[in-house]
This record gives structure tokens, sequence and C-alpha cells, in this order.
């Protein structure tokens, strides 16, 4: 298939199979109103899916959500893929691994998992999941270690966990992490909600950033550290992933295909489903994919800066939210005419009381 | 220095390895090697994956060296070391 925009196949879909989580985290950033589970996709589409993507070139698979253990189907869906030949990755909370699921997920085909932590301690991590979550967390890392798998420890950082930057990277280690994210929250979704809750103090982002250059140095060959940025603060915005539409699929519980997790926040989007088009009709040939794809669609700020090709104007998503307008220029941009939005979020007086994240049902 | 040189030596060297979690593989839909590890893809080029196939805990740096030196005439020992290092970076490969 070719694409007027000049898109080339994609290489990894992140397949969120259910929205249903036992955590309430307050910085989850999937959408405020979460699908039910009589909205899901049943496992013959998500099969279908599966092979669509991998026959338009899809060679990795995320298998995530919500949390992706609650599906039943998990193990065969699994298998499917790789089957197909794709890598697959596992993203969880790890509340509902057992040895025997774990097994059951191994012997399908399983290649990584990626488990979220909350917190460095019971008490921190408990508070912010919700739920007697931070002992399940040790318990996943100890059986995926033995399964032989690599593991890498996700963390989300905000106001109340960022204290801890340093006892979570010793946490990590202790739980035998290959590689650790320690990702500064973004706002979408339930967490755009508490973002005044969640966001750091300059002096904590000042911190944190000695603690993590310090870590780098020392566990190198050791544990693998990826540090994302706040991007407030930032003069520069964060890059669109690779580009719009350029690498990633994403598809929602209920079959609806991103060209990231956090598009649905876009309501002027046209999102089609894998119900009623093939994933490579949506890919090459939907106005959602293909919108924000090359720079004609770019604001004359970003047409003109040399810049556009590492960033692509920043975050779609973010434009949107903080300004209405998807194609404008990411407002953290110092270019931005609207950075002002940015600057005012900044300076406000930082609310407490975050608030939970309601289950789904 | 030539593959010869670096194998003068009584000690066969470190054995470069695929790490665990990642793998080498085709793609049918690029016509081309990949080299599928947690993070995403990497394309490599032709020596590199003459390089990764032969990073199997079995063959010593100079061995790959000797090896790929038949195959590849411009291809230096030094040049092999400097890829397996950067693979090593990536956590695509370590040393046993
Ligand atoms: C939405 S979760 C779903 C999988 C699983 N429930 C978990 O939490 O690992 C997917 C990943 O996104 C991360 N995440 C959630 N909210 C985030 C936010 N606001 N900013 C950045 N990462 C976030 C989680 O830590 C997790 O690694
Ligand atoms: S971030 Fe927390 S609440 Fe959101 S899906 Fe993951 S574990 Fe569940
Ligand atoms: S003007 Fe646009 S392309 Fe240039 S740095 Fe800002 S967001 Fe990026």
């Amino acid at each position: 298939m070719t694409n007027p925009k000049g898109a080339v196949p994609p290489l990894s879909l992140t397949a969120e199979l259910t929205h249903r989580c036992p955590l309430h985290c307050g910085y989850c950033s999937n959408p405020i109103e979460l699908l039910t589970r009589d909205q899901e996709l049943d496992t013959a589409t998500w099969r279908e899916v599966l092979t669509q993507a991998h026959d338009i070139g899809v060679l990795q698979v995320h298998f995530s959500g919500g949390e992706p253990l609650g599906r039943k189907d998990l193990a065969e869906l699994i298998e499917h893929t790789a089957g197909l030949g794709a890598y697959v990755n596992l993203v969880t909370s790890g509340l509902g691994l057992t040895e025997a699921r774990l097994q059951s997920l191994v012997d399908a085909g399983l290649n990584h998992v990626q488990l979220s932590v909350q917190g460095a301690d019971a008490a921190i991590g408990d508070r912010i999941a919700g739920t007697r979550a931070h002992h399940h967390k040790i318990i996943a890392a100890d059986l995926v270690r033995r399964a032989g798998l690599p593991l890498s420890v996700n963390v989300v950082l905000h106001r109340e966990n960022h204290h801890q930057v340093a006892a979570l990277i010793d946490f990590a280690e202790e739980l035998g992490a290959d590689r650790l994210e320690l990702a500064n929250t973004q706002y979408y979704g339930w967490a755009l909600r508490n973002r005044s809750q969640l966001m750091p103090t300059a002096d904590q982002l000042a911190a944190a950033e000695l603690i993590v250059q310090d870590a780098l140095v020392r566990l190198k060959g050791k544990m693998q550290i990826v540090y994302v940025i706040a991007d407030y603060p930032e003069k520069f915005p964060k890059p669109c992933t690779y580009g719009w539409g350029a690498r990633q699929i994403t598809v929602a519980p209920d079959g609806t295909v991103m060209p990231c997790p956090a598009a649905s926040a876009i309501s002027t989007l046209q999102l089609e489903n894998v119900r009623e088009r093939s994933l490579g009709e949506i890919w090459y040939d939907s106005s959602s994919f293909n919108a924000y794809r090359g720079d004609d669609w770019m604001s004359d700020t970003c047409r003109s800066c040399d810049r556009r090709e590492l960033d692509f104007g920043g975050c779609r998503c973010q434009a949107f939210l903080l300004t209405g307008d998807a194609a404008a220029t990411d407002p953290v941009c110092h270019k931005s005419p609207d950075r002002g939005v940015v600057d005012l979020i900044l300076a406000e007086p930082r609310r407490t009381g975050l608030v939970m994240r309601s289950p789904s049902r | 220095m030539t593959a010869e040189a670096l194998s003068g030596t009584a000690s066969p060297g470190p054995r470069p390895r695929i790490r665990r979690g990642v793998r080498l593989s085709y793609d049918k839909v690029r016509n081309t090697p990949v080299v599928l590890h947690p993070e995403g893809v990497l394309i490599p080029n032709p020596t590199a994956t003459a390089v990764l196939e032969l990073c199997d805990g079995e063959h010593s740096l100079t061995e790959i060296a000797r090896l790929l030196a038949d195959r590849y005439d411009a291809v230096q020992p030094e040049q092999i070391r400097s890829l397996l290092d950067r693979l090593a970076d990536k956590q695509v490969v370590e040393w046993t």
C-alpha cells in the first residue's frame, strides 16, 4: 500500500486489552471514562487484529490496559502473537501474577515484562495505588527473574513520590530490573484532572536530576535507566514519539485505533474501529492517522523551524488539551504563542488531595 | 592489527552473547534482518547481522573477527569490538 503522506509500515502495536484494573493510581493516563467489560473486543477479534498488525509490518506487541492479566485469554493472545513471530511485551501492575499464570504466559511465548511500581516502600506505594499493591511488585519481580525473562520497572514520578527517586532506584535494583524507566507524569486522562496535585516542585526536579545523573554512571552496564523529564518547565516540547502515525498503533479495549495512547482526548479526531475497517486501511487511509503526518498541517511557527524534524511540533494531544487546537504548536515550546498557558499553570499555587482513579466495571 | 595478531594470545578472550529477551529475526514485510529487543526494533546492517549471528556465547571476539575477515575484507577487528560495545550499551549483547 502507498500513502500520499509517505507512511511506512508500523513497527509496534499496543493492545489495550481491558480498562479494568485493580489499582486506582491518581496519575493514571487512561481516559476518565473507562470502557467496560461488555465493550471489550472478544478473543477472536483480538486474534484477527494481531494477525492484521503482523501482516502490515508490526514486529512488537505490547499487551497493556488497564490490567492485561484481567483477561483470561491473555495466554492465548500471546501464543498467537508469538506464533506470528512478533516480540511480546507485557505491561502490568503485577497484581494477579502467580507462578502458574506466569509459566503459562512464558510457555505461550512472552519475551519481556514491564512492571509498574508506585513507590519505594509499601506505605507510599500502597497509598498511591489505592490498594495493597506493593508486596505484589516484589512477588511479581521475583517470578519474572526466576522465569529468566528480562524485567523493566516503570515508575511514574509526581509530587507524592519524587522525594523517593534515590530509594526507587535502589528498589528497582533490589527487584533485579534490567531497566528502570523513571517517567515524570504526563498529563493526560485521569492524570490531567490531578495535575495540580501531581506537579512536582522545581526543587524536586532539580534534586532528581542530580540523583539520576549519578545513578546513570554508577549503574552503567548493570541497570539501564531512562529518565523522562517533566516537559512543562522546559523550553522545547517532547517529541510526538517518532512522529504521528510513523511507527506505532494503539488499539483500545473496544477496538478503537489510535496513533497514540492519549489520542482519544482529541475530540476533533475521527477515530476508526477495527470492527469496521482493517488495520491496514486505517493505518494508511484514515483521516486520523493522516491528520498530522508530514508537515503540511503545521502552524507557520513550526513549519519554519529547524527542530520540526526532531520534535514534530511536539505533542498533538497536549496541544489539543491546552489550546483546543490539535494542530497548534505544543504550548510547552517557548516559540508557541500559547506558552503563557503553561507558565500560568506552573505559577499557580499547587492543590493537595490526589483524587484516586475510579474503577471500571 | 589483523585478526591473526589478535588470535595470537593464549586466552581466547571474551565471548559475546545475544542477551536473553533479545532476538535476531527476519522481517518479511521490510525484507531485512531485525533485532527485536525490550525497547524496540533495530535494523542491523549486513556486518552487524553477520556479527550478531555469531554472538552465541561460543565464539570469542577473536574468532568472530577471523571468521568475518574471510567474508568482509574491509572489516577490522577494532571495528567489530566497537560495534559490539555499542550493542552492549544498547543491551543487545553481553560479554561472557
Ligand atoms: C496505563 S498503564 C497500563 C498497564 C498497567 N496497569 C500498569 O500500570 O503498568 C501503562 C504504563 O503507563 C504508565 N503510566 C500511567 N499513567 C502515566 C502518566 N500519567 N504518565 C506517564 N506514564 C504513565 C504506567 O506506569 C505503565 O507503565
Ligand atoms: S496506571 Fe495504575 S490505575 Fe492506571 S491502568 Fe496502570 S495500574 Fe491501573
Ligand atoms: S516551533 Fe515547533 S518545531 Fe520548533 S521547537 Fe517549537 S514545537 Fe518544535
